[in-house]
């Protein structure tokens, strides 16, 4: 926790990133944009779930969407892993315009994600259900897969030596071999992370990581995502409910409010926007 | 004594018969793990990969009917035979452009849907194989001969009528089935268990949403399962059209299936082996102990009523995964 401390105060006076790369005060590496969102409209039906939103994340910050129930945070989330295709705007990904991806397309760039409602394989093992993260490194064909044979075995013998690294970085070890269905609310969600870490990602987009965690079990989550991103140099971008969490963890926040981005900066920025608590404290109409 | 070993002999043709009730519910338990989905077309399946083989080999002209009856011409054959090994390889290339077919105009357009919207959707699929094998192929019962060895086996006869003094009748098909299918669901659990593949189909079956976001193509897993499952038809197919001629009740033994699925468990490879096995030998046994104090023919019902005690003690079957909801 300590480090989160010093994080927080570090940003009351880092100043708001102008130029491509800085450092932040405790010393990360923040980036050039790795991903832009330009005017974004959503619809399903008549309801319209983002409003014209543009926002961008920079290599190796923690970013995170914030707002009330039903603002937009979850649908934003999955524009950016091909799980909805917006009606109007762009998406751009390390410098290339991103045309309408299927989701296992978008996985494939390096973009892992979470859900908001655990979506884990409960039938298999927490250590098959992080191998499955790993589907996309493994090149050899199947036969040799079949028969274990050459280098077909060097490969899993890798991909399982990655995998027992992100089991240790997360502390579950004890678990590895337990069926996921059979565990608990919180290290479901902690497998969850670990399955999205095994992809190696380049963004990890996190859908309420601590939705429904004890706090406890929130202070394990929030350690682990600086550590991912601190050790990982990962690029993260966090849906979250808990503003003390939030403001906390992120380098910046963009806020929604009814399919509408009604702010963005630095946590002191948005903490002290207007809008920003009109929307979350209600205003009084006369 | 011969009492005993004619006992035997049943328990070995009871395993043999066995073997081909797994054949056909490895095909649904394949579908089963990777979509989710009891694939009511199976037996169709297989009906319609042995109508093709034999279509294929003995060279029929496909829609002939239909040509004739549009045009008014009388065509039936093209004139030549094809090698078996030759119509195997094409039939199966037929089942992979089937299983790409059903998932381009039936299984895309369901992602997400309920399981027994998937269900309901296997059902028409067969109805409609049903028609599409009776109108490219014609109605008629047709033998089917790819050249495996048939009749009893004279070797084993005579090798046991030497060791016990009781000649084993034992027919040399379904020596030969069960050899095939060995080596089918070994190559099978190895794909599953090992292969990238395989673990993505496992994935699939669990949890569409997960899957994508971990990179997963659910077309390619579809594609492939439905052609594994195509493929195994065919072996299916091609054991039974062999012992009993390729005819429209072939997709009735999906029903046989059923029990072995139910005893097995839905979700298990080797369960569907296992459960063939018993009901295959316990049908037989039955038969042969039990059948003469009730007036015979409890073939036809003893595999139902097996499979109705397990669903009443053990509804998972044997092997099969007891899927516990948290609530």
């Amino acid at each position: 926790m300590t480090r989160m401390q010093t994080q927080s105060q570090s940003q009351s006076q880092a100043p708001l990133p102008a130029q491509d790369g800085h450092v932040t005060a405790d010393g990360r590496q923040i980036g050039g944009v790795m991903m832009e969102m330009k005017n974004i409209t959503l619809r399903f039906g008549g309801v319209v779930a983002i409003k014209d939103i543009s926002f961008d994340i920079r290599q190796g910050e923690i970013r995170a969407i914030i707002g009330p129930n039903g603002a937009g945070k979850s649908s934003m989330l999955n524009v950016i892993s091909g799980f909805y295709h917006p009606q109007e705007g762009e998406v751009w990904f390390k410098g290339y315009r991103r045309g309408p991806m299927k989701p296992y397309e978008v996985a494939r760039l390096g973009i892992a994600r979470t859900f908001q409602n655990i979506a884990l394989f409960d039938g298999m093992s927490v250590l098959d259900n992080i191998m499955t993260g790993r589907l996309n490194r493994m090149k050899s064909g199947f036969l040799a897969q079949a028969l274990w044979w050459g280098p077909a075995e060097r490969e899993e013998n890798l991909n399982r030596e990655a995998v027992e690294k992100i089991i240790d970085f997360l502390e579950i070890q004890n678990i590895r071999k337990t069926p996921v269905g059979r565990l608990p609310y919180g290290l479901k969600k902690r497998v969850e992370l670990a399955r999205a870490l095994a992809a190696e990602p380049q963004l990890l987009l996190l859908d309420e990581p601590m939705a429904g965690m004890n706090v406890e079990e929130k202070e394990d989550m929030s350690r682990f995502i600086l550590d991912v991103n601190d050790e990982f140099g990962t690029t993260i971008a966090l849906i979250e409910h808990d503003m003390g969490v939030v403001m906390d963890l992120s380098d910046r926040v963009v806020v929604m409010d009814y399919g509408r981005k009604i702010g963005d900066g630095t946590p002191d920025e948005v903490r002290s926007n207007q809008d920003v608590i009109d929307a979350y404290l209600g205003v009084a109409h006369d | 004594m011969d009492q005993f070993f004619f006992a035997a002999e049943v328990v070995a043709n009871g395993l043999m018969t066995g073997v081909m009730y797994s054949l056909v519910a490895l095909g649904f338990v394949l579908i089963f793990k990777a979509s989710g989905v009891f694939n009511y077309a199976q037996g169709v399946l297989a009906l319609f990969a042995a109508l093709t083989l034999v279509g294929i080999q003995q060279g029929q002209i496909p829609f002939a009917d239909l040509i004739n009856a549009a045009f008014g011409t009388s065509l039936h054959q093209f004139g030549w035979t094809v090698p078996a090994v030759l119509a195997i390889a094409l039939t199966a290339g037929v089942m992979v452009l089937l299983a790409f077919l059903i998932e381009k105009l039936v299984l895309q357009h369901l992602v997400g849907q309920e399981p027994i919207i998937l269900f309901m959707a296997t059902i028409g699929l067969a109805y409609f194989l049903e028609g599409l094998g009776d109108v490219m192929w014609g109605a008629d019962i047709k033998t089917l001969d790819v050249g495996l060895p048939q009749g009893i086996s004279d070797a084993i006869e005579g090798a046991t009528a030497e060791w016990f003094g009781y000649g084993f009748f034992i027919d040399r098909l379904d020596i030969w089935a069960t050899l095939i299918a060995a080596i089918l669901v070994a190559a099978l659990v190895a794909f599953a268990q090992y292969t990238k593949q395989g673990r993505a189909m496992r994935a699939v079956a669990d949890d569409h949403q997960a899957a994508l976001s971990v990179g997963i193509s659910l077309r390619f897993i579809w594609v492939m399962v439905w052609s594994i499952a195509g493929f195994v038809a065919l072996v299916a197919g091609i054991m039974w059209g062999t012992k009993s001629g390729v005819q429209f009740s072939l997709s009735l033994i999906a029903l046989k299936a059923l029990p072995v699925l139910m005893l097995g468990g839905f979700t298990s490879i080797p369960g569907a082996i296992v459960g063939g096995l018993i009901i295959g030998v316990g049908e037989k046994l039955f038969e042969f102990f039990i059948g003469p104090m009730v007036g015979g023919a409890t073939e036809n019902w003893f595999a139902y009523v097996l499979a109705l005690v397990f669903l009443v003690f053990r509804p998972q079957g044997l092997f099969g995964e007891r899927i516990i909801e948290r609530v």
